[in-house]
């Protein structure tokens, strides 16, 4: 132990006298464990967000848009034929019409009330138009209670009020409203008065807007409405028998001109296209953050080096004088290594709480979760382990100093 | 005097090649990556109209009641409801004003299927409003607005796509199953951000055609833009022409303060009739917001690319830190030479000056490193965002301008000569008789 205080005391009479220099590597390091912790936890943060799943059997489920064109008469039976049409193709296991899909992009959001004229609403939540096949088309699990059956669906067109008497919703958003457990069979308001009771509880359905632009509180709050969405313009949702999903997108088109030409199929497009585009600012951010990390890794390395190579120039003749005194090439090289041991470790500290203190800032910005201690230690350590790695070679160049230099001119 | 230093610099530079090289590395990757993430800031929060954006209003009343009971000035919505649009037209409380709502329509082609199309209807007014710049032909006049003529004008993507080559003015589209002449063409136009849009995100699909509001009313195409619940959204023409959803934007210019007030006041006192005619059972709340307030109100710049911003300058202060390091490292390791200079008579001012001109030197190479890497950085990026097109909004956002290539270089140079001025200065305090005699 005093050994070891014998040898720090020296180093740090020699930084005395070069204040500036240490200063500057102190701060580099500082900054860049700030930043890249920061960097690191929002990128955490945005991984997490990516890899929650939406609930759906997302493997399997493809998106056909549609809108027609010329018909004046009431959807209905059109998409009735449709949906027979794509229910009788090979491959297809079942098909329905909605107004909107987990991670789809598009969707209606509104608040529920547990009393009838409530000011404020309970939660938010996103309404999901449903018929009896949705179930099976989703792949979502059921938790408590059942399904709609077919006679219980209601046919829905814009402005007119909802008449479905039942409803069905996400087990995170019964616990919200219910905590003691009870949803199922209580009775809930949407934006009308009309009561809607709970008949059904499914494990997990997002909303259709995710990401870190959007309520993150409120992605996991669905409901589902026995209500048929009879509009012109219409999305099916299809789900493929598991290996189908490609020769049943490739056959969609045919199948539906084959009912009727007088159409425009907008978009056939698989799920992942969907969870791509949802997502796609979380993945280029994790990118642009994680590449901007390394770069800041490197420049702070590559300074350490440069600095310290000038500092090794600039005292060769002490160097050598120590050799010729009896120091090993081990001594000068571990004198090196502890003197950038504390200054980087001095930085680190700072660094910590500089780190810690944008942390919050960030956390209010961004609404993030604050970052663990965990990753402060990791990154304290990685930055550590850096600056020890840029110093080896530049202390192995003055431990290969000659003793002869210390009389010897440059 | 200055290109002896120049001269002398250069030397210096290429005398120890390793150092020159990290500190050149340093301030171009410093550059590099904060233009990177700045350039995209700035393209989304510069002014998109700079002449006109104190003279350009949008009204907003509270038709729902709901930032009225939340004290809310923030949640107002952002259209208006048809009659409420209909008594500011009436009104006319500036030089110029326009009516308008996103629709979509689906276009027959000469050859091939009909595909759908987003537009606008809108009042002549919006092309001066807004300075539209026209690639062939004009705007419809006041005339065509009574008239709700037949008339449609063609962005120049839509008008490429069904006319290549040709001039499309004169010519007749058709769009939702009815004939419009083609009275003219626009130049490629993105203001960014699309401030006029109700729905002003940066990455907002633009118009391919603009058709009279009057017009559009009058062929009872709907918006396919409304700002309410599905259950409250009218099912027949009458019902949105009657109720209280908002679709319809409201812009008009006030080029004097006085209209302002005018229009201000007007609006408090048709909230309060409004209120006393019994429409509405609370007294909205009312806004009158300039090009910069509305923008401020959409909160257009993302959080996200704040923060990038923020790390991306941290980043560039880590790198000048660490060209300070190594400019110090440079300058005082010429003690030597500098001692001789002083030794024949240079003042510690030419020294200072000598040292800075070398940081300036490093500050334009590393300049010029870090435009090439920003304009890699931005390929990167747009690549990252699945941007292909380079007309489209997010494709300008993410492109290197005149101007910032200027500012990149002047940003460059001034940083690095700041983070020089110490180093310099302790390498003109050099003793010259120390140095020497230590020869």
């Amino acid at each position: 132990m005093a050994a070891a205080f014998m040898e720090v005391l020296p180093i740090l009479k020699a930084l005395r006298r070069n204040k500036v220099g240490a200063m500057l590597i102190g701060l580099q390091i500082a900054l860049t464990l700030a930043i890249v912790c920061n960097c690191l936890s929002i990128i955490q943060q945005y991984r997490d967000q990516m890899g929650s799943p939406s609930g759906l059997d997302e493997a399997n489920i493809f998106t056909v848009s549609n809108t027609w064109v010329g018909h004046a008469d009431d959807p209905k039976v059109r998409i009735a034929a449709d949906l027979a049409a794509l229910r009788s193709m090979p491959g297809v296991a079942d098909a329905e019409e909605s107004n909107g899909l987990p991670l789809g992009g598009s969707g209606w959001g509104t608040g529920i009330n547990l009393k009838p004229d409530q000011q404020h609403p309970s939660a938010s939540t996103t309404e999901y138009f449903v018929d009896e096949h949705a179930l099976a088309v989703y792949g979502i699990k059921l938790t408590a209670g059942r399904w709609f059956s077919a006679d219980e669906i209601r046919d829905f067109h814009l402005g007119e009020d909802l008449s479905a008497t039942s409803i069905v919703m996400t087990r995170r958003l019964a616990r919200a409203l219910f905590p003691s457990g009870d949803a199922l069979g209580q009775v809930i308001y949407l934006s009308a008065p009309t009561p809607l009771r709970v008949v059904g509880i499914v494990e997990r359905a997002q909303s259709p807007w995710a990401g870190i632009s959007h309520d993150a509180s409120a992605v996991e709050n669905s409901v589902f409405l026995p209500e048929r969405y009879l509009n012109n313009y219409v999305t099916y949702v299809v789900r493929a028998h598991p290996g189908a999903l490609a020769t049943a997108m490739g056959a969609v088109r045919d199948r539906l001109y084959a009912v009727t030409r007088q159409r425009i199929i907008l978009s056939v497009s698989p799920f992942r296209e969907m969870r791509q585009r949802t997502y796609q600012t979380e993945q280029s951010l994790s990118v642009l953050l994680g590449v901007l990390c390394a770069l800041l890794l490197i420049v702070t390395a590559c300074g350490i080096v440069g600095l310290v190579l000038y500092w090794v120039s600039q005292r060769r003749r002490q160097i050598g004088m120590r050799r010729a005194l009896g120091a090993r090439r081990m001594d000068i090289l571990r004198y090196f290594q502890l003197e950038n041991l504390l200054i980087a470790g001095t930085g680190a500290v700072l660094g910590i709480a500089v780190g810690l203190a944008g942390n919050t800032w960030l956390a209010a910005t961004l609404v993030l979760t604050r970052m663990s201690a965990g990753y402060i230690c990791v990154g304290a350590l990685i930055v550590l382990a850096l600056s020890q790695a840029a110093v080896l070679w530049p202390a192995l160049r003055a431990a290969a100093i000659p003793p002869a230099a210390a009389i010897r001119d440059l | 005097m200055f290109a002896y230093y120049l001269e002398l610099a250069v030397r210096s530079l290429r005398r120890n090649i390793v150092l020159t090289a990290l500190m050149i590395a340093a301030v171009g990757v410093g550059i590099g990556a904060s233009m990177t993430m700045l350039t995209t800031l700035v393209a989304l929060s510069t002014n998109p109209i700079p002449d006109k954006s104190s003279q350009l209003f949008v009204p907003q009343i509270d038709g729902s009641g709901y930032a009225t009971l939340h004290h809310d000035l923030r949640s107002l919505p952002r259209t208006l409801a048809y009659r409420d649009a209909m008594a500011f037209v009436k009104v006319h409380p500036g030089t110029r004003q326009a009516a308008m709502y996103r629709l979509a329509l689906n276009v027959k082609p000469p050859e091939g299927d009909r595909f759908p199309a987003g537009g606008r209807a809108t009042d002549s007014d919006f092309f001066a409003m807004f300075e539209v710049p026209f690639h062939a032909g004009a705007p419809w006049g006041h005339n065509e607005d009574v008239h709700r003529d037949n008339v449609v004008v063609l962005s120049d993507r839509l008008s490429g796509r069904l006319f290549p080559g040709a001039d499309a003015v004169g010519k007749t589209i058709n769009l939702g199953k009815r004939d419009y002449r083609i009275i003219g063409v626009l130049h490629p136009w993105i203001p960014t951000p699309r401030f006029y849009d109700a729905n002003a995100g940066a990455y907002s699909q633009d118009e391919d055609f603009f058709v009279p509001f009057s017009t559009a009313i009058e062929r009872q195409i709907e918006s396919n833009d409304y700002e309410c619940n599905e259950t409250e959204r009218p099912g027949d023409w009458a019902g949105i022409l009657s109720s209280e959803c908002p679709w319809v934007q409201f812009w008009a210019e006030l080029p004097e303060a006085g209209q302002v007030r005018g229009f201000r006041s007007f609006m408090q006192n048709y909230a309060a009739e409004q209120q006393r005619q019994g429409r509405f059972r609370w007294l909205p709340m009312v806004a009158l917001r300039d090009v910069s307030e509305w923008l401020a109100n959409l909160r257009v710049v993302p959080n996200d690319v704040r923060v990038n911003s923020m790390i991306a300058i941290g980043f560039l202060i880590v790198c000048l830190i660490n060209a300070v390091g190594l400019m110090l490292a440079k300058f005082t390791s010429r003690a030597v030479e500098l001692s001789v200079r002083r030794a024949l008579g240079a003042s510690r001012a030419n020294l200072f000056l000598q040292c800075v001109t070398e940081a300036l030197l490093v500050g334009l190479l590393g300049g010029v490193l870090g435009l090439g890497l920003t304009t890699a950085g931005l390929f990167a990026l747009r690549g990252l965002q699945g941007v292909t097109s380079q007309d489209s909004v997010a494709g300008k956002l993410v492109s290197l301008n005149g101007e910032m290539v200027l500012i990149t270089l002047a940003v460059a140079i001034v940083a690095t000569i700041c983070s020089g001025l110490y180093p310099a200065w302790r390498a003109s305090r050099v003793q010259p008789g120390w140095q020497l005699k230590a020869q």
